[in-house]
């Protein structure tokens, strides 16, 4: 469906530009049909950067993105792109114009794309969608965006892919400004409408909300892949250090942390070495060139201890 | 058990235009010596307004009656001047967002000498001990000649907490001080936070947060609010093994973690949305939301003590006495 190969976006930093600085360097993996990938960093990472690229928001600086074959530089009609690739990002709030009703996002759906439906039957279609996501159009329609909580409109907004053609969804930390009481219903929708035909690249800084969606999961550290692989495997036998002191991390309601030994704020790398050396306990000197490499069906790790 | 601080029926109410939005309506609980008080809950529950309102009691939010005490001495929480004398001293709290409230134009040494003198606190007196901890929680003594743009994150967030407890206060109160953190920060951030009351720092914690597996980490008891009430107080592992009140329940049901998928297990997040503060409906606030809901909800819960240690304010929770 989605193919992204060796993408790289450098931005010029220092006097006059002349450094580069790379927020995505080298980074290749795809996204099947009808598949959750979620895309795993912490900040600083990369990872909404290349939700950006694949939305076209921004340019890369060399590589580039297939959609289902297609170079999506090529793809001169925004708009066509737009029927098929869609995001959805963090603030529900802001999605929304508050002087309007919720009804309108899905009218100007259809003034965009659809303007040859009747508003009857759109209005029908409309109803069935907020029904096949589990809420009641008769509570959401008509309501001003204030009157439903972050989750109901979250929710709403990935429903619109169901209206439109859309075949692939960027979800960019969707439900990192929710409550926890909300929240697990908008990763439900996500997996509903995967059913329908959805693909969906899910961006997180969450490990569990990633464990819980998705079927792949590619674990970025400073612009490039660290790990990637069926999240049952990257999860269940993570190889990379990086992934393992990530998992260490993430705190849970069954297991106490343990002291750990990973060095908190790293050094400058030197160019040619891992990225993640300078905070690696096993980082030495061989952890040089290092590349993306399969170790098992569907598990790829970067590290030359590996 | 000694409580070193006591917080009775605590009534903080915003006023707005519309009228009083009561965020904190009747609050009783203690935090015991040499504790992690863990305070839970989504947001709009009260729990950051109990928090200020302890340290930093200003309009709009006003006080609205109870008591609370602090190592036996009464607070004068309603009286911002007086509280003078407790705040920084006595009880400190790192804010929301407080590593955003450094002064982009000033290097970190010589805000924190500001913060002093404005306490009236001659800085020299106190440099040995900054370096100190400064060394404590990992950061060299260079960033006191730092701004703070070049510092990361996690970096602030120590530092912050280096600030907050330079004059070794009692009671710390830390609000959200890792929801913007990464995870490996995070763990860095709790865990050295938990060594400030083991090694004698502070002597006791209100660790504010709605990360309810954060606290299973470093609380020694948990008390959950919901739309401005207490649900449920509990040692952490009676409210994590053994929840009573049934939002405490569906919010452990709720929560996502690394070894659960949705192929093997669906979780389910709680129908509806918390009440209006501005006119909170009468009995139980979680009524509406509640699968057990009966007729004597619509009266005030009563504290119901289940086990020692362990209360919740609902009807339906079986009293051990």
């Amino acid at each position: 469906m989605l193919e992204i190969v060796n993408l790289s976006k450098a931005y010029s930093v220092g006097a006059f530009g002349r450094e580069k600085f790379y927020a995505v360097d080298n980074v290749t993996f795809k996204i099947e049909d009808n598949e959750i990938v979620s895309l795993i960093g912490e900040s600083g990472s990369g990872k909404t950067t290349i939700g950006k690229l694949i939305l076209k928001l921004i340019k890369p600086t060399s590589g580039k993105i297939l959609y289902n074959g297609i170079d999506i530089s090529s793809f001169k009609n925004l708009k066509e792109y737009y029927r098929h690739v869609q995001g959805v990002f963090q603030d529900p709030y802001s999605s929304y114009n508050p002087i309007f009703k919720i009804d309108r996002v899905f009218e100007m759906v259809r003034e965009e794309f659809y303007a040859s439906t009747s508003q009857n039957e759109w209005r029908n279609r409309v109803e069935e969608v907020i029904s096949y996501i589990g809420l009641n159009p008769k509570e959401i329609l008509g309501k001003f965006p204030h009157q439903l909580s972050g989750g109901q409109l979250q929710r709403l907004l990935i429903a619109r892919a169901l209206l439109m053609e859309t075949k692939f969804l960027v979800a960019d930390e969707i439900i990192s400004m929710l409550d926890a009481s909300t929240r697990i219903d908008v990763l439900n929708t996500l997996i509903k409408l995967k059913e329908t035909g959805l693909s969906v690249l899910f961006i997180t800084h969450d490990l569990s909300l990633g464990y819980y969606t998705s079927d792949k999961t590619v674990i970025l550290y400073r612009g490039s892949i660290m790990e990637y692989g069926s999240t049952e495997k990257v999860f269940n036998n993570p190889l990379h250090p990086y992934t393992k002191m990530l998992l260490e991390s993430v705190p849970t309601v069954h297991k106490k942390w343990t002291k750990s030994q990973i060095a908190l704020e790293g050094k400058i790398v030197p160019n040619g070495f891992c990225k993640f050396y300078d905070r690696c306990p096993l980082g030495d000197t061989n952890c040089k060139n290092v590349v993306l490499k399969g170790v098992e069906d569907n598990h790829q790790v970067a590290c030359v201890k590996v | 058990m000694i409580a070193m601080l006591k917080v009775e029926n605590l009534k903080l109410y915003y006023k707005t235009l519309k009228g009083y939005v009561k965020a904190v309506d009747d609050v009783t609980f203690d935090v015991r010596d040499a504790e992690i008080l863990g305070l839970a809950g989504e947001s709009g529950c009260g729990k950051s307004t109990l928090g200020n309102g302890l340290v930093l009691l200003k309009p709009p939010l006003n006080y609205f009656g109870g008591n609370v005490e602090l190592d036996d001495e009464r607070l004068p929480i309603n009286d911002f001047e007086k509280m003078n004398e407790f705040r920084f001293k006595k009880l400190s709290i790192i804010p929301q967002y407080a590593m955003d409230a450094l002064n982009p134009t000033r290097k970190i040494g010589t805000y924190i000498k500001d913060v002093l003198i404005s306490r009236g606190i001659e800085p020299d007196s106190i440099m040995e001990r900054l370096i100190e901890r400064l060394k404590y929680v990992n950061l060299s003594e260079r960033v006191l000649k730092m701004y703070p743009i070049e510092l990361s994150g996690g970096m602030k967030q120590r530092l912050v907490m280096v600030i907050s407890t330079l004059l070794n206060p009692s009671l710390l109160i830390a609000d959200e001080v890792t929801s913007a953190l990464d995870v490996s920060s995070q763990k860095a951030v709790c865990l050295m936070i938990k060594g400030f009351k083991d090694d004698g720092i502070v002597k006791s914690l209100i660790f504010i947060t709605h990360d309810l597996s954060v606290l299973y980490q470093i609380a020694d008891r948990i008390m959950v609010m919901y739309a401005g009430k207490v649900a449920e107080i509990g040692t952490t592992q009676q409210l994590v093994e053994n929840p009573l009140h049934p939002y405490t329940k569906m919010l452990l049901n709720s929560l996502p973690e690394v070894g659960v998928r949705h192929t093997e297990r669906l979780l389910s997040g709680i129908p509806g949305q918390p009440p209006q503060l501005l006119n909170p409906p009468t009995g139980c606030r979680f009524k509406e939301r509640c699968p057990l809901r009966g007729p004597q909800c619509d009266e005030e819960p009563q504290k119901v003590e289940a086990e020692k240690d362990h209360v919740a304010y609902c009807w339906k929770v079986k009293s051990n006495a």
